[in-house]
């Protein structure tokens, strides 16, 4: 038996309270509050107790997609990426880089949200990146 | 943000969640803060205890309400009246700080003669709020020091929404209430990585740290560290980029962890513009309403399966780790953007988020004093520009970051579509205590799920009785742009002549009735009001 509690963020509400995933075996099975954390202080809401439901949750997305004759069919890395890849560079040659537009997300890391910014702005060229803050 | 930043120079919340204890008052509207924000709440809950005045002003009667010393249910859409109104007494009664207007802002006299337009029977007539109770409200707002200001998407979610935070920004400056421990003027973020996500540069004008793009010295900046000549005009919003796909200048959309199908208004439009676009990318943890349409379905990793760093509200750098691997065949999307930007022919090569992080300290000054080691106990609050920096806990002490604090004067308007005998109720929309923004998370969640396990719409009992609906019945709410079939529960949390409808549940879908016009500057949709028709089903 492997059983571990790891402090992290919830992912919920902006309050970003400390909580405790208990991971027993690879699964979390279990949400516990941080008494440490300056914000939270050792409470969390409702859903922050239930965060782990949706990380098992069998509804998860677990592999890559692609849309073949009108239908989405499970598809490998390498082909999810390509079709993604590719997509974008026929749309960014024949319409030229604002053509593209990108929602980051304020549920993802701020690595992420930098890398996106860095994608959308470096790499496709365009400034058509906003999220949902506004929403 | 783009109100606040207008009149302070920073779009965050100036102060932090714990200080909210040590304010005298609080003053808390379009904040459902109980249900919306609980972790908050306590903060206020504890500052009551303490012996603080609390004021509440919401359209609802909400939880907080019950709690405040003062509570009043404003007309929707009126609150540039009522915040006028508020200032309108303050200045009559001489209560404001002149030494800190003088000191510290400008802009004051003009304020000053627009107020004179805004006296209480006027005011009262507008929000619905008796004279005597503006008059009580302004007394406890402004007599006592540290006030601090609480509001939420209540505020925001109007076409007026910047003008309403403007003027919540003068309310505090003329108060001076800007500057100090346990004062300021807070939003409350709804989600986890919202300012992160503004932060990061997740935004059409701003590289990371507010940084314009169209600000020369910056741009040459991020032109340099990425190799390339970046582009220097602002792009499109979000709300933006639906019409540019509709006039058929978008033909490409990437949307990473966002669910517009559910979240944004007036869902038909936008459904339609999704279908229109040539390539739709998705990467989400969910099959989202808005996944299940993509070309390209990437699976993302959820936050207890990576590592990295969220942005509280409050401004608080927190370390995100990783506890157990990505489930199935899913991966971090930090690895999935630096794979895809490799492929489309930009070559990334980052091997952990930490290395990213590097970056982004090294281009954004105020994370540059920052590390996954400094980080690790209690996270720190931006501006940390050193490594020695302590982080910074309330914003604008002794100077704002425009250098003087801005006063805007707004005329009050009333909301985009208003009642009429086609549509003759208001509808507003928000969360609830259960379930979080489009549900895919909480309704997936078993425990969640049986606290509330569908879609409801408010209706005041003394309306109900009117049009002999009785609770839990299904009825007909429609608007201008759809309708949907939906459970009436009776409450008294809404006043006559207007209804409630949470925006969570996709087949009972709030945002197919309301309004997509948005505010002029800060291109937010007015999701708190609209004009719809409730009748019952034909038996």
């Amino acid at each position: 038996m492997d059983f571990r509690t790891v402090p992290t963020i919830c992912s919920y509400c902006g309050c970003g309270c400390g909580m405790l995933l208990e991971v027993l075996d690879g699964t979390v099975i279990s949400t516990l509050p941080m008494k440490t954390h300056p914000v939270s202080q050792g409470s969390l809401c409702i859903k922050g107790w239930n965060i782990h439901e949706f990380i098992n949750s069998d509804q998860r997305l677990k592999h890559p997609l692609v849309r073949k004759n009108g239908q989405q069919v499970q598809a490998t890395w390498d082909e999810a990426l390509d079709a993604a890849a590719q997509g974008l560079r026929r749309i960014v040659d024949q319409h030229g880089p604002d053509a593209v537009a990108i929602l980051a997300s304020a549920k993802v890391t701020n690595e992420e949200n930098f890398l996106l910014n860095k994608f959308s702005r470096a790499a496709i060229g365009t400034n058509n990146i906003d999220h949902c803050a506004r929403l | 943000m783009v109100g606040l930043a207008a009149a302070f120079g920073s779009g965050a919340m100036t102060n932090s969640l714990p200080e909210l204890e040590d304010a005298k008052v609080i003053f808390i509207t379009g904040s459902n803060t109980t249900e919306n924000h609980p972790i908050a709440a306590k903060w206020i809950f504890r500052a009551k205890a303490k012996g603080a005045k609390i004021i509440v002003a919401d359209p609802r009667w909400i939880q907080m309400s019950d709690l405040a010393d003062i509570a009043v249910q404003q007309r929707l859409g009126t609150d540039v009246a009522l915040l006028n109104g508020l200032m309108h007494i303050i200045l009559k009664e001489g209560w404001q700080d002149q030494a800190y207007i003088d000191e510290r802002t400008e802009g004051f006299p003009e304020l000053a003669a627009k107020l004179e337009e805004y006296p209480p029977d006027k005011v009262a007539q507008i929000t619905g709020i008796d004279a005597s109770t503006l008059r009580r409200m302004a007394e406890m707002f402004a007599k006592e020091k540290p006030a601090s200001i609480v509001y939420c998407m209540g505020i925001t979610q109007h076409t007026t929404g910047v003008d309403n935070v403007k003027s919540l920004a003068n309310l505090a400056m003329i108060t001076g209430n800007v500057g100090f421990a346990s004062a300021g003027v807070n939003p409350l973020r709804g989600q986890n990585n919202v300012q992160g996500a503004c932060d990061m540069g997740g935004l059409p004008n701003v590289f990371s740290g507010y940084q314009p793009v169209a600000d020369e010295t910056a741009n040459a900046k991020f032109s340099k560290a990425w190799g390339r000549e970046l582009p220097n005009k602002p792009g499109l919003t979000i709300l933006e980029m639906f019409n540019g796909i509709d006039d058929g200048k978008i033909k490409a959309l990437y949307v990473v962890g966002e669910n517009p199908m559910l979240s944004d208004p007036d869902l038909h439009h936008v459904e339609s513009s999704l279908k229109k676009v040539e390539l739709l990318i998705v990467q989400d943890i969910f099959p989202t309403q808005t996944a299940r349409m993509a070309h390209v379905v990437l699976p993302g990793a959820c936050f207890a399966e990576k590592e990295g760093t969220f942005s509280n509200t409050e401004r608080r750098v927190l370390l995100v780790r990783q506890a157990i691997p990505p489930v199935g065949e899913s991966r971090p999307d930090w690895e999935i953007i630096r794979d895809l930007s490799t492929r489309f022919g930009y070559p990334m090569n980052y091997q952990s988020p930490e290395e990213i992080f590097e970056e982004i300290k090294s281009l954004t000054p105020s994370y540059a004093g920052m590390s996954y080691a400094r980080l690790a106990d209690k996270g720190l609050q931006w501006p940390c520009p050193t490594p020695e920096h302590p982080g910074t806990v309330f914003l604008h002490k002794d100077r704002f970051t425009r250098g003087k604090g801005a006063f805007s004067v707004i005329p009050y308007k009333p909301p985009a579509e208003v009642i009429d005998a086609d549509y003759p109720m208001w509808l507003s929309t928000g969360r609830t205590f259960v379930h979080y923004h489009t549900g895919t998370m909480t309704r997936v969640s078993p425990s969640l799920h049986q606290e509330q396990a569908e879609g409801y719409v408010e209706i005041n009992p003394a309306d109900a009785r009117t049009m002999k609906i009785k609770d839990g019945e299904r009825i007909k709410v429609s608007s201008r742009r759809g309708e949907i079939q939906i459970k009436a529960k009776l409450s008294p949390k809404v006043d006559r002549g207007v209804v409630f409808i949470p925006f969570h549940f996709a087949e009972t879908a709030a945002n197919m009735l309301t309004n997509p016009a948005f505010d002029p500057a800060a291109k937010i949709p007015e999701l708190k009001v609209c004009a719809v028709k409730v009748e019952k089903l034909a038996a």
